[in-house]
């Protein structure tokens, strides 16, 4: 090795703890970038595959009968590629072992073989066989929480007929990769499932003979997507189409590709931050380091090492330290990434899901901290460059302070000269104070950012579930029915509040922008089911016109007053032109609403109702959930508070995993900053500390100077971090903004007072740290020499 | 003008501020014992002022820094007026120098970031009864500089400062390590003298460290050290003033 190299690793050695430090915040940029990039190339490579070879369809209609003829129709409008014909139906369970119901979707699939859409991927059992009776593919994650097994069987109320299904299988589709119930904005695997039964049964069961009620298309690359929409919904009008969309609608392929947006959010974010940071660090550290070897830069550059060698001598000083932050950021990175497919396996459901190691993602992960080091040390190492060989020989001039601010304004004479010390102390070196405290603040940042998730679900649940919704069930019915319906539902066992409502499917087009949106018309004469505006205000609904979420007027681009134009999907599918009379807050997805008579009138129709928000009385609510099984109308019940518990018991859990881990990388910045700041200013000032020893002061005194510089840096650091960490949140929140749900920008009082005193605890504790520096400080030593 | 007496000669009459006896100073460096004091035995008395005079490595700057509190002996006991130094803990030693002790060092040791005013008041706002940090400045002819920070004043300046930041507390004993060790001819003898005025306006027990003969002469005793021991001490009948020194 070489004599120059020894010298490299001594004084490597000589600083280790502040390298460490530096080599830790650089391995937490690292991780997360491994991990966001690792997790995007898996969940986008599992789900192409699944897609390809399950043939995920590229568009999805239903309508209410068409004849078997139409899809031949469908298959030749020019670009589409293959045409997939089936029944969908929804009917309530009986499940062993569970007292409330739960809801089916039941899927056709043909005889013999596979559908030419939407593949139906065989976990376990066998395919349906159809010469027997009732028998069903169950999705593999209802079928787990559920412990079902092949052989096992639930009772299916269809059409009024309770049937035993027989599960055959367990099975899973491109279709429902994450599987949601309709009306739903949260999995709940418990009390939705999803099933494929043969087709000629499901005709059968479903009166269906010669006709289906959906289709999926496949079209060629590159053909006009929405030309065939229109076609397609021209074709199935009369048939009582509901209009075709794109995958961009469908729930599942929607809630990954938000997951895959949000990582790469986080994939640009969490990088930039850390390696920030840890360049910052590095132009401290390495500034402060050739300062200190002045005199040797000169005694090399003097026996003859050149310039650049003696650059590259330093930058290889922290290419050591981003190697060491490189090594730890990709191993904690991968088992990150283990750790988040993990919890992806309780969401996500593919036949083969692979953690994917990219090599791609450790060289970028090499490139990105070699780049961030390079850029943190360039500007020292260009001075050790640029030293000439006979300046160096000489001590560093002697640093020059002037009056702060505060005195040259008069307030001098009120600041003790200790806080005077540490105030000029600060002001001489503005850029490495302000640097310090943006450091400290991305600590404080990424503490927000961390509880934000969880504050801001909170919120959206708080606020949907509790201050807006508040029925415990919503009954919907197969078919729109009279008004004696609200009786039945009222005379039901438990039922204390019933609010109707009447849904229908519709398409609404504002200027060239078009949704496909249910309105819902509710009865406001009781008040369950509210809407809202963003002051959480309960919102009256107009008697005319038409109420729209904000997410809807946003799509639409349309605002309160402007006239929007309604073809209604159902019925006598009338064309309505509406006026928007109001906008309401609401955290998922684009709705429109009505009052029930309005909407009534508009659609030339009797008092009918699709369903009914549920005040239930809990003690009776089993007694219930029997009656409800029994009745032949219902096609899905929607449990707001059991939804709620087991979203609380798996989302909620992973949020506090992944706040955890921000709490310790947040410690590991937080920690790093103050303590390499600290030793800085311990090796710059440790003369003049050892002097105040000397002539008097103790240690506590001595130490107050330091910490008290560390102190104001760390206060001034709070209030930056809080504006920095909400932009970073409001940020994310823009990073998220779509169709299937949009996240609050709310952050509770306590997450501010939590990321403070996090980043305190851990500037007192690398305070404290150096404190027993300071007070092994050598007092004899000082008196003898210069610096 | 300097006569041969007996070691423990000492002026009669004067009160005894330091009594040191047996003073024994063992360094351990690596596997090695340095012998940095063998045994000194000295006495030095109120208002008195004592020149350090020896080569380096003599011992005499541990003498110092065990007179001053910065440094225990590994054997020997050393007594300020009627307390014992060695059996202070780190905390008593601390307030033993921050209530007592003036330090001067070679190389100044003022905090850059505070001007010549604030870096006596420093002190001053540590201390029980000191002088008004102005009237320390006066002391030293540095009144007219007081706004200035280290950074622009010259060296000479610089160590006067640190003069009138010893003695604004008031301390029993001014201790001065090599004071002039940085300095050219000129300036040494203003900085000395500045330390003489101060020994004989307020009366304050000095000792001053160098190894330049031609300091001593200003000296009421010179206490010659080689080797860790004290090899003799010179009485002067009369002291020099500064301004006669040349060297």
């Amino acid at each position: 090795m070489w004599a120059i190299d020894r010298k490299l690793l001594r004084d490597l050695w000589h600083v280790r703890s502040q390298a460490l430090a530096i080599a830790l915040v650089m391995s937490a940029g690292v991780a997360m970038f491994v991990m966001a990039v690792g997790a995007i190339v898996s969940l986008t490579h599992a789900k192409d595959t699944y897609y390809e070879r399950y043939r995920f369809a590229h568009l999805f209609a239903s309508a209410k009968r068409v004849p078997r003829n139409m899809a031949a129709r469908i298959a030749v409008i020019p670009g589409v590629e293959r045409v997939c014909p089936r029944i969908v139906a929804h009917v309530s369970l009986d499940v062993p072992g569970m007292n409330e119901l739960a809801m089916a979707r039941l899927i056709s699939v043909p005889d013999n073989r596979q559908p030419l859409l939407n593949g139906v991927y065989l976990r376990r059992g066998r395919w349906i066989d159809p010469s027997r009776p009732n028998e069903v593919l169950v999705s593999e994650s209802f079928a787990e929480a559920h412990d079902l097994q092949p052989g096992d069987s639930v009772v299916a109320n269809i059409n009024g007929h309770q049937q035993d299904l027989q599960i055959v299988g367990l099975a899973l589709s491109p279709e429902y990769i994450i599987q949601i119930q309709p009306g739903s904005l949260l999995p709940d695997h418990r009390r939705f499932g999803v099933f494929w039964m043969g087709q000629r049964q499901l005709e059968a069961a479903f009166d269906m003979e010669g006709a289906f009620n959906d289709i999926s298309l496949a079209i060629s690359p590159g053909t006009n997507q929405q030309a065939i929409i229109d076609q397609v919904d021209a074709l199935l009008e009369p048939y009582g189409g509901l209009g075709a969309y794109g995958r961009m609608q469908q729930t599942s392929h929607q809630y990954i590709s938000d997951e895959i947006r949000q990582l790469s959010t986080m994939m640009r974010l969490a990088p930039t931050i850390f390696l920030g940071v840890a360049a910052f660090l590095l132009n401290v550290v390495m500034t402060r380091l050739i300062g200190l070897q002045r005199e040797q830069v000169a005694a090399l550059k003097a026996f003859g090492y050149s310039s650049l060698s003696v650059g590259w001598h330093y930058l290889k000083f922290v290419l050591v330290i981003s190697f060491v932050g490189t090594v730890i950021g990709v191993i904690g990175g991968s088992w990150l990434e283990v750790g988040l497919a993990r919890n992806y396996a309780q969401f996500y459901r593919f036949p083969d899901f692979q953690i994917r190691l990219e090599p791609r993602s450790i060289l970028g992960a090499v490139a990105i901290s070699v780049l961030a080091s390079m850029a943190g040390a360039i500007y020292a190492v260009r001075r050790a460059i640029k030293l000439p060989p006979a300046d160096a020989m000489r001590p560093e001039p002697p640093a020059k302070y002037g009056p702060t601010l505060i005195e040259r304004i008069g307030l001098g004479r009120y600041i003790p000269q200790v806080f005077r010390m540490i105030l000029r102390q600060l002001e001489r070196r503005p850029a490495k104070a302000i640097t310090a405290i943006i450091g400290i603040a991305m600590s404080v940042a990424i503490l927000m950012m961390g509880s934000f998730g969880l504050d801001a679900i909170n919120y959206m649940m708080h606020f949907q579930f509790r201050l807006a919704q508040r029925q415990q069930l919503s009954v919907v019915l197969a078919e729109p029915s009279s008004p004696r319906t609200v009786h039945h539902l009222a005379s039901l066992p438990g039922v204390r509040n019933v609010q109707p409502f009447r849904a229908v499917s519709t398409k609404i087009t504002h200027d060239h922008y078009l949704r496909r949106v249910a309105i819902l018309g509710i009865d406001s004469s009781t008040d369950m089911f509210r809407l809202l505006d963003v002051a959480e205000r309960p919102f009256e609904l107009p008697e005319d016109g038409l109420v729209v979420s904000d997410k809807l007027a946003k799509l639409l681009h349309a605002k309160q007053g402007d006239l929007v134009s309604i073809r209604v999907l159902e019925g006598k599918r009338p064309t309505l032109n509406l006026q928007i009379t109001g906008i309401v807050t609401e955290y998922g997805g684009a709705n429109a609403y009505m009052s029930l008579p309005a909407l009534h009138r508009s659609l030339g129709e009797s008092e009918v109702i699709s369903g009914a928000f549920l005040g239930v009385d809990e003690s009776m609510e089993d007694a219930l959930y029997q009656t409800l099984k029994n009745t032949p109308r219902v096609s899905g019940v929607i449990n707001k508070n059991a939804t709620l518990q087991s979203f609380q018991n798996t989302i909620a859990e992973n949020i506090l995993v992944m706040r955890s881990f921000n709490i310790m990388f947040a410690v590991i910045i937080a920690f790093g900053v103050v303590y390499n700041s600290a030793r800085i200013s311990l090796s710059e000032q440790g003369r003049e500390l050892a002097t105040l020893r000397v002539i008097g002061f103790t240690r506590a005194e001595v130490s107050g100077i330091l910490l008290g510089e560390l102190a104001v840096l760390t206060l001034a650091s709070i209030p930056i971090g809080w504006l920095i960490g909400y932009g970073l949140c409001a940020t994310f929140v823009l990073g998220l903004d779509t169709e299937s749900y949009r996240i609050p920008l709310v952050l509770e009082r306590s997450t501010f007072a939590m990321a403070a005193v996090v980043v305190m605890l851990a500037a007192f504790a690398s305070g404290l740290i150096v404190r027993s520096r300071i007070d092994r400080l050598d007092l004899v030593a000082v008196l003898k020499t210069r610096e | 003008m300097s006569a041969q007496v007996d070691e423990k000669s000492e002026p009669v009459g004067a009160q005894v501020v330091f009594s040191a006896r047996g003073l024994t100073k063992i360094y351990h460096v690596g596997d090695v014992d340095v012998h940095a004091l063998r045994g000194i035995d000295l006495d030095l008395s109120s208002g008195e002022f004592v020149v350090f005079l020896g080569p380096s490595g003599s011992g005499k700057s541990t003498l110092l820094n065990i007179l001053g509190g910065l440094d225990v002996p590994t054997a020997g006991t050393v007594n300020y007026l009627d307390h014992d130094l060695t059996k202070f803990n780190d905390a008593a030693l601390t307030r033993y120098r921050r209530e007592h002790v003036g330090f001067v060092f070679q190389f100044y040791n003022l905090i850059p970031s505070l001007t010549a005013l604030e870096n006596v008041a420093l002190i001053t706002e540590i201390s029980n009864q000191p002088m008004a940090p102005a009237e320390a400045l006066e002391l030293v002819d540095l009144y007219p500089r007081r706004n200035h920070f280290p950074a622009q004043l010259s060296g000479g300046e610089q160590q006067r400062v640190a003069i009138a930041r010893a003695i604004a507390k008031r301390p029993s004993v001014l201790l001065c390590d090599e004071p002039t060790g940085a300095l050219d001819v000129h300036t040494g003898v203003i900085v000395l003298e500045a330390i003489e005025r101060v020994n004989r306006e307020l009366g304050t027990t000095t000792a001053v460290i160098t190894h330049n003969a031609v300091i001593a002469s200003m000296a009421d005793r010179v206490v010659h050290i080689s080797d860790g021991r004290i090899s003799h001490i010179d009485q002067n009948t009369t002291r020099s003033s500064p301004s006669q020194l040349q060297w």
